[in-house]
């Protein structure tokens, strides 16, 4: 293979060139990216970027080392021919031999009336976190945040340490549904310890406008209205395949390969990271897609080492996933597939219940697993998920295990 | 042998370097990182991978 061009210079992208690298691909290395900075990592775009007035991209780019990468920063690949094997950049064509899609997501907007107001933000890039933390240090802004996931949760948690009124709303009935009802409930609770005003189980119809063109409020599904002088919409994200659109590669949710991140039917091309929708051993028969960073470091590397094998010699990408939140003074940690479970349980906890584990479970098997600060038990919990381990087998080797945090029959069941 | 360097300052007990590498880091009970600051050529492949998998780009490695 004489040219490998990774399309997305984030995390994926980044670990893919140093895959491939590491794999011996001697030949060019092109990476493009839409943005204008070197790969940098986005977690603290919702932490540190946002609560620590000096920091901005340089305190976040991530070591590359003697890549000998071509970058092409500043340009979007906006179609490509997997039969000609080439990638339109624009109006010029860029021929590859391999080619790795790493373009990942784009945040959510707000689709409802409103979205075209000042004062209304998504976080996605580095820019959208610093434009964020303008609007909340300028005066004294009250912030509403839509949508009670990952981001909206860690930006009320942010936004409160910098002294800000924030309410947090979501149409479900509880913050972080992705994770189960039990981390729901503890993750409102510490909300609302730290002064969230919680607006749960109520969608959101619009977003009002103060008739000068910046936002003022929201109005809720029941005619009701919330004020705010600054919106975050953090409604999930949309995988970047609309350039593949021409393409002929199967999209579905995402950039649909097989097990060893290829392409179905386009063997040189793969992908990794947000993007990718693939079947996972624990997944069942839907292929699954991971938005997570850990996903997106590990399959970049495994998406580079394979683009310099042949299609027969390639790997699958079996890893258990693995992601975390930090919310004030809690690292709530997962591993497993969350979405497949049919039920959660806590499993041991301290007695003060400020640590504790949880599981999810399917089928009388362990498919996912939680911690709320308890990094060092995830370990126990990561192997039973990645073996689909029986969970009265796991209870047993909990209740077994000195080192556990005890029986959760006390304050935290 | 390879010497391996974490920044303390920047952990913050994701514990993806003790999945990568199990016999070269641990989660104390107070989940405080741990780990042997000098190991065999041998674990490369493992090192590498902690290093790539650490989330606070924390773990270095010299030699």
């Amino acid at each position: 293979m004489s040219r490998l061009v990774i399309v997305g210079a984030s995390l994926a992208g980044l670990r893919a060139a140093q895959g491939a690298r590491n794999a011996g691909h001697d030949g060019e290395l092109v990476i493009v990216g839409e943005e204008l900075h070197r790969p940098y990592t986005r977690p603290p775009l919702s932490k540190e970027l946002l609560t620590t007035a000096e920091h901005t991209v340089d305190d976040h780019l991530f070591p590359c080392g003697d890549l000998d990468v071509h970058w092409r920063l500043g340009e979007q690949a906006t179609a490509l021919d997997p039969e000609a094997h080439t990638v339109a950049l624009g109006d010029h064509a860029l021929d590859y031999d391999r080619l790795i899609v790493a373009t990942g997501c784009r945040a959510r907007p707000w689709s409802g009336p409103g979205a075209e107001l000042e004062g209304v933000h998504t976080i996605r890039e580095v820019g959208d976190a610093i434009a964020l933390r303008a609007a909340l240090t300028s005066g004294s802004p009250r912030l509403l945040i839509v949508g009670a996931g990952f981001i909206g949760c860690e930006v009320a948690a942010s936004a409160r340490t910098l002294g800000v009124e924030v309410t947090l709303c979501d149409v479900a009935p509880l913050p972080m549904p992705a994770l189960g009802e039990l981390v729901g409930e503890r993750t409102a609770a510490l909300q609302r310890a730290h002064g969230v005003d919680l607006r749960l189980g109520q969608g959101i119809t619009a977003l009002v406008g103060d008739g000068a063109g910046h936002v003022a409020g929201v109005e809720l599904a029941d005619g009701s209205r919330l004020d705010a002088d600054v919106v975050l919409v953090a409604l999930g994200a949309i995988p970047n395949v609309d350039w593949l659109a021409t393409s002929g590669l199967t999209l579905d949710g995402g950039l649909v390969c097989d097990a060893t991140l290829s392409a179905v039917g386009a063997p040189d091309v793969l992908a990794a990271g947000d993007v990718v929708a693939w079947p996972h051993p624990l997944g069942g028969e839907q292929p699954i897609r991971v938005e997570h960073w850990t996903n997106a470091a590990e399959q970049g590397t495994l998406a580079g080492r394979n683009a310099t094998l042949a299609p027969a010699d390639r790997a699958p990408y079996t890893a258990v996933p693995s992601f975390w939140s930090d919310q004030y003074d809690v690292k709530i940690q997962a591993v497993g597939l969350p979405r497949r479970a049919a039920g959660w349980r806590i499993v041991e906890a301290t007695p003060d219940g400020d640590r504790w584990m949880a599981i999810g479970e399917r089928d009388g098997r362990v498919v996912a697993a939680v911690a709320f600060n308890g990094a060092r038990r995830l370990m126990v919990y990561r192997r039973a998920v990645g073996e689909a381990t029986p969970v009265d087998e796991l209870l047993a080797a909990v209740a077994a295990d000195e080192k556990a945090f005890g029986s959760p029959t006390g304050a935290a069941a | 042998m390879i010497k391996v360097i974490v920044d303390m300052n920047l952990c913050q007990s994701h514990g993806e370097c003790v999945y990568a590498a199990p016999d070269v880091f641990e989660l104390g009970d107070d989940d405080v990182l741990r780990w042997q600051e000098e190991v065999d050529d041998s674990r490369r492949e493992a090192l590498e991978e902690a290093v790539n998998v650490c989330p606070m780009m924390a773990i270095r490695l010299e030699g």
